[in-house]
């Protein structure tokens, strides 16, 4: 293990993380006194450091290699969810017991902080999957997503501005909304896949920001709309604790729901179709799928959960603004579906719980966050670039019939 | 009648790969298209599944003009196509691929019979059923895609090339099994080939294909002994 080419390598990657990190590391100008300060000692951490953590490396890469090896070899590594869903029911069953107690003691535990920290992550759980209808099964690159998030909350705030309509009265309308522009943005993009799919989109979320931003009569512009009502429970009026716990398990259910739909949705003929559609275009054509409706209704289908979130997202902060819908929004969202596992429904929920837990968890080490937030993403790609729970989906097996297998 | 082109010209923008073609063929018949490279037999497929429509002239299926319609609905009026280099997914299972084909039917009772049918045709797809498409010999996948093609129940099978890139052995049982398809199912077969030597042993009629154009069109048997064809198509 500790042989001398070992040594080598990791010397000459401790001395190329010297090299790099030397400008920031060391050197520091102080222009009060005007001198500059040479931090040696930091440079030596650097390599300690770097030297030590590419032994780690090394080690985890072996690891991953020798797991692969294995795979090849024939043996059958069951992953540690598959082993949860295809094993004793008893253990899932469990499991899903505790969770869901944990998620109906919770709000009443910790504090309101942390309760609306939950929300927030339920919050891009359901926007995750929406993506995932999108990206995961259909396989087309979405990176305007957060444009259909933004119409949901700019129908609430609006309708409720001008016409004083309620949260449960928007919210359907919203999810219609949001279908209307997902098939809007739809029909121009038929036609383009890939790359070209992704900068068209790209374009069509900064397009409906920018709109926002500077169209003042409609939008009341960066300044934002204000004052927009929580969610009412049968008229009646919430402190702002209660509230908060009420949004809570009103996004709960949004969620639960949104999984439910999704995973009847990715068994269903549609489903099918989408995913013959990500593998191949001329042969889903071939077999008579309709490539332009399977295609919009992916869009429509997808945009519907942004827009339901966005009217949430409004409702609960009650202040809405175009910021709030930058392109690094879509970019986190589209990290939660790549990071869970494309396609994969509990990797989507795990992919937002890391995603948005660890910045908010992480805020102690504030000038840290963004680094470790990276170093985990790469980390992430590096050992399971499948995301972390990959998609395997449902065989039905005939038992004790010899040679035959249906599926449904 | 089963299917008529008439005068059909297809562009692939400005450049005109049909030049107006005429082709024929009847219920039950295997008829195979022969030609070079570029001569445009594949977008001759093409043309006729509406994935490229064509710019001018009609097609006719069962004395429906169908030219005009999206490739989905050609493909529910009974003609289902094999794609060149067979374009199986290859992500989703054998049997996957099979529902695939199946995409349209709605008689679920009919269509695990013709599953049945279609193991009994290819018996190593069977064995393969649960594996991945992408995972199967090319041989194996040209099957799986003349079977997805089946599980449409098709009147018309176009076939766009079923030799390409495959061992002369794997070849003749593909043939073979496209002869038992036509003979048993009464299935009318369009086969395009470059392969004309085995195509035309296969076809009752065949048309030569240059640069967009028919320039023959004949029995098997005339066109075996053609001169031309044979210098030209068969290296004799």
């Amino acid at each position: 293990m500790l042989n001398v080419s070992e040594m080598k390598k990791s010397l000459l990657v401790s001395i190329w993380f010297m090299f790099l990190t030397f400008p920031i590391m060391v050197i520091r100008v102080n222009p009060i006194e005007k001198i500059v300060e040479w931090r040696w000692g930091n440079m030596f951490l650097v390599g300690i450091g770097s030297f030590i953590l590419s032994f780690i490396w090394r080690y985890f890469i072996r690891q991953k290699e020798s797991g692969l090896k294995k795979v090849e070899m024939g043996e059958k590594i069951i992953p540690f969810f598959e082993k949860l869903r295809s094993g004793d029911s008893i253990y899932l069953r469990s499991l899903c017991m505790t969770l869901s107690c944990a998620a109906a003691v919770f709000p009443f535990v910790f504090s309101t902080y942390q309760t609306t920290i939950m929300t927030t992550v339920l919050m891009y759980v359901v926007l995750g999957l929406g993506l995932n209808i999108v990206v995961g099964l259909a396989g087309l690159l979405d990176l305007g997503y957060v444009a259909f998030y933004a119409v949901g909350a700019y129908s609430y705030a609006l309708l409720n501005y001008h016409f004083g309509l309620g949260f449960w009265t928007v919210l359907p309308l919203g999810a219609v909304l949001g279908a209307f522009f997902g098939i809007l943005l739809g029909f121009p993009v038929l036609r383009l896949r890939g790359d070209y799919l992704a900068i068209v989109t790209l374009g069509f979320g900064e397009i409906i920001r920018l709109v926002l931003e500077n169209w003042n009569e409609f939008s009341f512009g960066p300044s934002g709309i204000a004052n927009i009502p929580r969610p009412s429970f049968l008229g009646i009026q919430f402190s702002l604790q209660q509230a908060t716990v009420y949004q809570y398990f009103l996004t709960i259910g949004l969620a639960l729901c949104t999984i439910f739909v999704v995973n009847r949705l990715q068994d269903s003929r549609i489903g099918r179709a989408w995913i013959a559609l990500r593998e191949d275009e001329t042969a889903c054509q071939a077999m008579g799928v309709d490539k332009v409706r399977t295609k919009l209704r992916a869009f429509a289908l997808g945009a519907t959960w942004a827009g339901m979130v966005g009217v949430m997202f409004a409702a609960k902060t009650t202040f809405i603004n175009p910021a709030s819908f930058t392109f690094i929004e879509s970019a986190l969202i589209l990290s939660i579906v790549v990071l869970g596992g494309m396609g994969s429904v509990p990797g989507v929920v795990i992919g937002a719980c890391i995603l948005i837990l660890l910045p908010e968890y992480l805020r102690a080490f504030t000038e840290f966050r963004m680094l470790l937030f990276g170093a985990i993403l790469v980390l992430m790609m590096v050992f399971r670039p499948q995301g972390i729970i990959s998609n395997v989906r449902r065989t039905y097996e005939l038992k004790g019939v010899p040679g035959r297998t249906l599926r449904d | 009648m089963l299917l008529r082109l008439d005068n059909v010209q297809t562009y692939y923008g400005n450049i005109q790969a049909l030049k107006g073609i005429h082709i024929h063929i009847s219920e039950g018949e295997i008829v195979t298209l022969i030609g070079a490279n570029g001569a445009g037999k594949s977008t001759t497929l093409m043309s006729i599944s509406g994935i490229t429509p064509p710019r001018e002239g009609k097609i006719f299926f069962m004395d429906r003009e169908i030219h005009n319609l999206t490739p989905d609905a050609i493909v529910s009026l009974g003609i289902s196509q094999v794609p060149e280099g067979r374009h199986i997914f290859p992500e989703l299972t054998v049997m996957e691929n099979l529902q695939m084909g199946a995409f349209l039917r709605t008689d679920s009772k009919e269509t695990k019979d013709d599953l049945e049918y279609i193991f009994e045709l290819f018996p190593i797809l069977t064995q393969r059923r649960n594996q991945a498409g992408g995972t199967l010999s090319g041989g194996e996948q040209q099957m799986l895609a003349i079977s997805r093609a089946l599980m449409a129940r098709p009147r018309l099978l176009l076939l766009d090339e079923p030799s390409l890139g495959l061992a002369p052995l794997v070849v003749k049982q593909i043939f073979e099994i496209i002869r038992k398809i036509n003979f048993t199912h009464n299935t009318t077969v369009f086969l395009v080939e470059q392969n004309a030597n085995l195509a035309l042993q296969l076809a009752d009629r065949g048309y030569v294909m240059e640069n967009g154009n028919i320039v023959l069109e004949d029995s098997s048997g005339n066109l075996l002994s053609n001169d031309n064809v044979r210098k030209a198509y068969l290296g004799i």
